[in-house]
């Protein structure tokens, strides 16, 4: 409770507010905290219900806004029931509300209502992916010839810098499919995708870009945006995966901008 | 280098060289060919938006956006999937069109 504290009530710390106020905030079941009063000094239980419940419904509401597929697939009595639960289990720890709903997806996991769609989380964590990568520093991406102007044999010790926008959610469930139908207000068909499915989030310019990656890419970026040497991680993905193609998966990164340089 | 097999030095520059080449094609697009593509499988659709929730010429945060007054104004547009705008049911048997139409005007 102490974060939730912080990112509610920073300021009024002087005053002794947040640890008598906060800990009834997100639980309605306890009392009207003795520092909340109404004019005269009456009882405000009235009043702290519906600020309680104003809380409660923001939060409910920010995760509603970060997670629009996530919604639409459940609908929205059931991912706002589930979002209350969320919330009152895992308050913000950040006073920015774009930074809520991190553990949203490891949620979704574990709840016990989702468990007939084990990929909604994974769903959710592209989602969530796609707000951060909206929210990055803007930053160049790196350009396809600074790569050409290594010699063939330092390629394999490169060491590509990561873009503050890329991700990579990789999944055992058809997920970017599942995204993308679901992001979009058209229609939404019968899915017949089968196939794992590794997203690539990046924002090389001002749009969000989700790409589906090839098989083995998902290893492959990874291992470079964790600052692997190219050769190694290219190396690892081959071991991780026969088909595997060293070629496509270097084009896909660098059309999405996933990396800002390259020593 | 035990457990994995390395990539060979040829191997990687080739992979490079094939990559760089495949993006060097699709590279020179000009800002409206980038858009047009962008906007490929997305026509206007008239009739159709809900009041507030129209789309506009030049984006969002402009003037004309979600201006509309009325559910399905008839001269407010949305962007829909391509295909969809004729054939989307709406209530009481309105239809969308890619032209304006003179019903649901705001009075």
């Amino acid at each position: 409770m102490r974060a939730a504290r912080d990112a509610l009530c920073a300021t009024a710390d002087d005053l002794g507010y947040p640890e008598r106020l906060v800990p009834a905030l997100l639980d309605p079941g306890r009392a009207t905290p003795t520092v909340v009063a109404g004019p005269m000094g009456k009882a405000a239980d009235k009043r702290f219900d519906i600020y309680r419940n104003n809380v409660t419904v923001s939060l409910i509401d920010a995760l509603a806004a970060a997670f629009p597929a996530t919604m639409r697939i459940t609908g929205e009595t059931f991912f706002r029931a589930m979002a209350r639960f969320y919330v009152r289990e895992t308050p913000p720890t950040s006073p920015l509300l774009f930074e809520y709903g991190r553990d949203l997806p490891a949620f979704i996991e574990r709840y016990e209502y989702a468990q007939s769609m084990p990929w909604l989380a994974d769903v959710a964590r592209i989602e969530r992916a796609w707000l951060d990568a909206y929210h990055a520093a803007d930053a160049p991406v790196l350009s396809p010839h600074a790569l050409t102007s290594f010699p063939a044999d330092a390629l394999a010790d490169t060491v590509f810098e990561t873009h503050p926008s890329a991700h990579v959610v990789r999944s055992a469930y058809p997920a970017v499919t599942i995204f993308s139908v679901n992001r979009d207000s058209g229609p939404v068909g019968r899915i017949e995708a089968r196939e794992p499915e590794s997203a690539l989030i990046t924002r090389p310019a001002l749009d969000v870009e989700v790409r589906r990656l090839p098989p083995g890419a998902d290893v492959f970026l990874g291992n470079l945006l964790s600052a692997e040497p190219l050769g190694s991680a290219a190396a690892a993905a081959s071991a991780h995966c026969p088909e595997f193609d060293l070629a496509t998966a270097i084009a896909v990164m660098l059309e999405a901008g996933a990396f800002a340089a390259v020593r | 280098m035990s457990t994995r097999t390395s990539i060979s030095a040829a191997i990687l520059a080739s992979a490079v060289a094939t990559a760089v080449s495949s993006l060097a094609i699709a590279a020179p697009l000009t800002e409206a060919q980038v858009k047009a593509a962008m906007d490929a499988g997305k026509e206007k659709c008239f009739g159709v938006a809900l009041k507030g929730q129209n789309d506009c010429k030049a984006g969002p945060g402009t003037t004309c956006q979600a201006t509309s007054t009325v559910d399905y104004q008839g001269n407010a547009w949305k962007f829909v999937d391509g295909g969809t705008c004729t054939t989307m049911d709406l209530p009481d048997g309105r239809k969308g069109s890619p032209e304006p139409l003179s019903r649901d005007l705001p009075s």
